[in-house]
């Protein structure tokens, strides 16, 4: 197994399209990293360059000890799992996985060994002689799971390998991938724009936006302590209520005319400064109207099943609130509402880097 | 109802039948013109149905040949059409793919401008550049061979466009898959690319083995000697002029037999064609 390091990755295409801008980036040996950004951010970018598939424009990337940017992808132990599986549709099941070892001369009872080995393992034994044609869209993405593991790589990385698949067999094989992963202990990089699958599958998370990292964290560090606007916003479903908001003193911010007190607030912000105030829609509750709470305008009630959403206004800004079902009158035309001062996070309006104290 | 929908099916039927009768009656006469001697003929005797002389006739055509104008027997024609027409088939279908793969998997310098020009010839068929191509030919020493009747006719224009148009179906990834399990640009032509173009292999190659085997005016400019000529030459050269010395049964058995093998490469490929069709189907 091997570490995966990026050291200010840049990839410029042709026609001057930056998309990555100095990258860079430690995947601990044997974790699990999930890239995940909007469609365009320059995930799949990033991914290809450490396989070996675009050239570096600038920078270093490491896997192992060994600087890899001129290396084949072949020589460079990795295995991919592509978004549209790329079987070779006229192989059969077991040649698409013995294929890359033919190729390297591994001698015949080795391939049948570990062929038969990753069909076990991932209950594809029955299909072995099927052409991918004739495979369901889950079979064929574990057959490509099996071509992966075959190999028995440095480092296994997935391009949104669940992306076609339909959301019952997404979450089935998303919970797999996650199994697979932790028995084989392989180094993985994940890629994918769907922010459950990144909080659920990743040791470490990498959000990516504009070809830039946006932050890197373990999913509950992003969660919790989301370290720019964009980050609040993408992570979370629904998203982070992003309202404006005032500076009234320390660990103090207005919004609506409503104060709330903060806990984790930059020591230098002066007063009266104009912020922007971010709450999750879970982390509100309503309360008998009370003196810290805030008041949203109920529009219109969302119904999830297990929860509920508020669709509200508060000071001329949208406001989502997410409680169970029953927990609030659906009759209710006016909410009041209260939140924990460690669920109120803060950004700055121009740049949306977080305002909050350096190292919490 | 039923009835209308019955009707509806007669006037198609109808028409298709009347179709047919068109185009294989005159092959059926042929046929029919083959089994009779030639006074018969001459004389306008003949019937509609086939004569006594099919198995003399036919021996005679292959075996013997005409007693005037070419005395080559159908066998050698036979052979030299289907060595020609063969050797077009094969060696445009290996060109073109070399080509075409060449355009689409590798980035060099004027790639385009290759391919512009490979396609501008497609405007340009023999009969354009015969004379040139003719004085080439006859200086290289070509006149009356093999190599001089196929090379000339084996650059195409059409095939490296056909397989073009399937490779940029075939998806970057495969390429990339490829390139992550080791293989490189020539097991990869061999282990991918080869195996998903029979089908359009199969097209071509029924395409241009009737084109090379109904080659007229090159085979009749480069060859010479009986020996070298082709089935579609033979059959021009025993027309002779005056109609009464015409062997008419010799020439209609040779031109029976001149269909054969295209309808017998158009049915093998066919199966081939659908085989190919239904497996390789992503
Ligand atoms: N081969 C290419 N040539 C030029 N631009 C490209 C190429 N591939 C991707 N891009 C551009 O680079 C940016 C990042 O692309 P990509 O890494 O595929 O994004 P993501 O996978 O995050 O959706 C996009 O703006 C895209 O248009
Ligand atoms: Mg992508």
């Amino acid at each position: 197994m091997a570490s995966v390091t990026l050291e200010s990755v840049r990839k410029v295409y042709a026609g001057n399209v930056e998309a990555v801008k100095g990258v860079s980036l430690d995947i601990a040996d044997g974790s699990f990293c999930v890239l995940v950004g909007p469609s365009g951010c320059g995930k799949s970018t990033l991914l290809r360059m450490i396989a070996g598939l675009e050239t570096i424009t600038a920078g270093k990337i490491r896997i192992g000890d060994r600087i890899v940017n001129d290396i084949e992808p072949a020589e460079r132990d990795i295995a991919m799992v592509f978004q549209n599986y790329a079987l070779y549709p006229h192989m059969n099941v077991y040649d698409n996985m013995a294929y890359g070892l033919r190729n390297r001369g591994t001698p015949k009872p080795e391939i049948d060994k570990r062929v038969r080995e990753a069909a076990r393992i991932l209950a594809i034994e029955p299909f072995l002689d099927r052409k991918p044609r004739q495979l369901s869209g889950g079979q064929r993405q574990r057959v490509a799971m099996g071509r992966a593991i075959v190999r028995k790589p440095q480092v296994f990385l997935f391009d949104e390998p669940l992306s076609n698949l339909d959301a019952k067999l997404r979450v089935q094989m998303r919970v797999e991938i996650k199994r697979l992963q932790r028995a084989l202990g392989v180094t993985s990089v994940y890629v994918t724009h769907d922010q459950v699958e990144a909080m659920t599958l990743s040791d470490k998370l990498v959000v990516m936006n504009h070809g830039v990292i946006e932050q890197i964290g373990t999913p509950s560090d992003v969660y919790r302590r989301p370290q720019t606007r964009f980050v609040a916003t993408f992570i979370g479903s629904p998203p982070m209520n992003i309202m404006e908001g005032i500076v009234e003193g320390p660990n103090l911010v207005s919004v609506g005319g409503s104060l709330l007190p903060v806990a984790d607030m930059r020591a230098d912000l002066k007063a009266d400064t104009r912020i922007h105030v971010g709450i999750r829609p879970e982390d509100v509750r309503v309360v008998e109207d009370g003196g810290t709470a805030f008041r949203i305008d109920v529009d219109f009630i969302e119904e999830l099943g297990a929860t509920q959403l508020f669709h509200g206004k508060i000071a001329g800004d949208e406001f989502v609130l997410q409680a169970p079902t029953g927990l609030i009158a659906a009759s209710a035309r006016q909410l009041a509402l209260t939140v924990d001062a460690t669920n109120v996070h803060l950004f700055d309006r121009e740049t949306g880097q977080r305002l909050g104290q350096v190292d919490p | 109802m039923v009835e209308r929908r019955r009707l509806g099916n007669i006037v198609p039927h109808l028409v298709l039948w009347i179709g047919i009768a068109i185009v294989a009656f005159p092959v059926y006469l042929a046929f029919v013109a083959s089994t009779y001697d030639a006074t018969t003929i001459a004389n306008g005797q003949m019937g509609l149905a086939p004569g006594p002389l099919f198995l003399e006739n036919y021996y005679r055509a292959i075996f013997v040949g005409t007693s005037r104008s070419t005395r080559e027997p159908v066998g050698t024609m036979m052979l030299n059409s289907f060595v020609m027409a063969m050797g077009i088939a094969v060696g445009k279908i290996a060109i073109s793919i070399l080509s075409a793969y060449a355009i689409v998997y590798f980035k060099f310098p004027f790639r385009m401008t290759a391919f512009w020009i490979i396609f501008i010839t497609l405007m340009l068929p023999v009969e354009v550049r015969i004379y040139p191509t003719y004085k080439i030919v006859a200086d290289l020493g070509l006149l009356d061979t093999y190599a001089g009747l196929i090379v000339p006719l084996i650059a195409s224009a059409t095939g490296t466009l056909l397989f073009r148009q399937f490779f940029m179906t075939i998806p970057d990834e495969l390429v990339e898959a490829s390139k992550i399990d080791g293989a490189g640009f020539f097991r990869f032509f061999k282990d991918t690319v080869l195996p998903l173009s029979i089908t359009t292999m199969a097209a071509l190659f029924v395409i241009q083995f009737i084109y090379g085997w109904n080659q007229y005016l090159w085979p009749l400019l480069i060859t010479t000697k009986d020996s070298m000529q082709t089935i579609v030459i033979g059959i021009k050269k025993m027309i002779v002029t005056q109609d009464a010395l015409t062997e008419w049964q010799l020439a209609m058995a040779t031109a029976v037999l001149a269909m054969l093998p295209p309808v017998a490469v158009v049915i093998l490929m066919q199966r081939l064609f659908v085989k190919g069709l239904v497996e390789t189907e992503k």
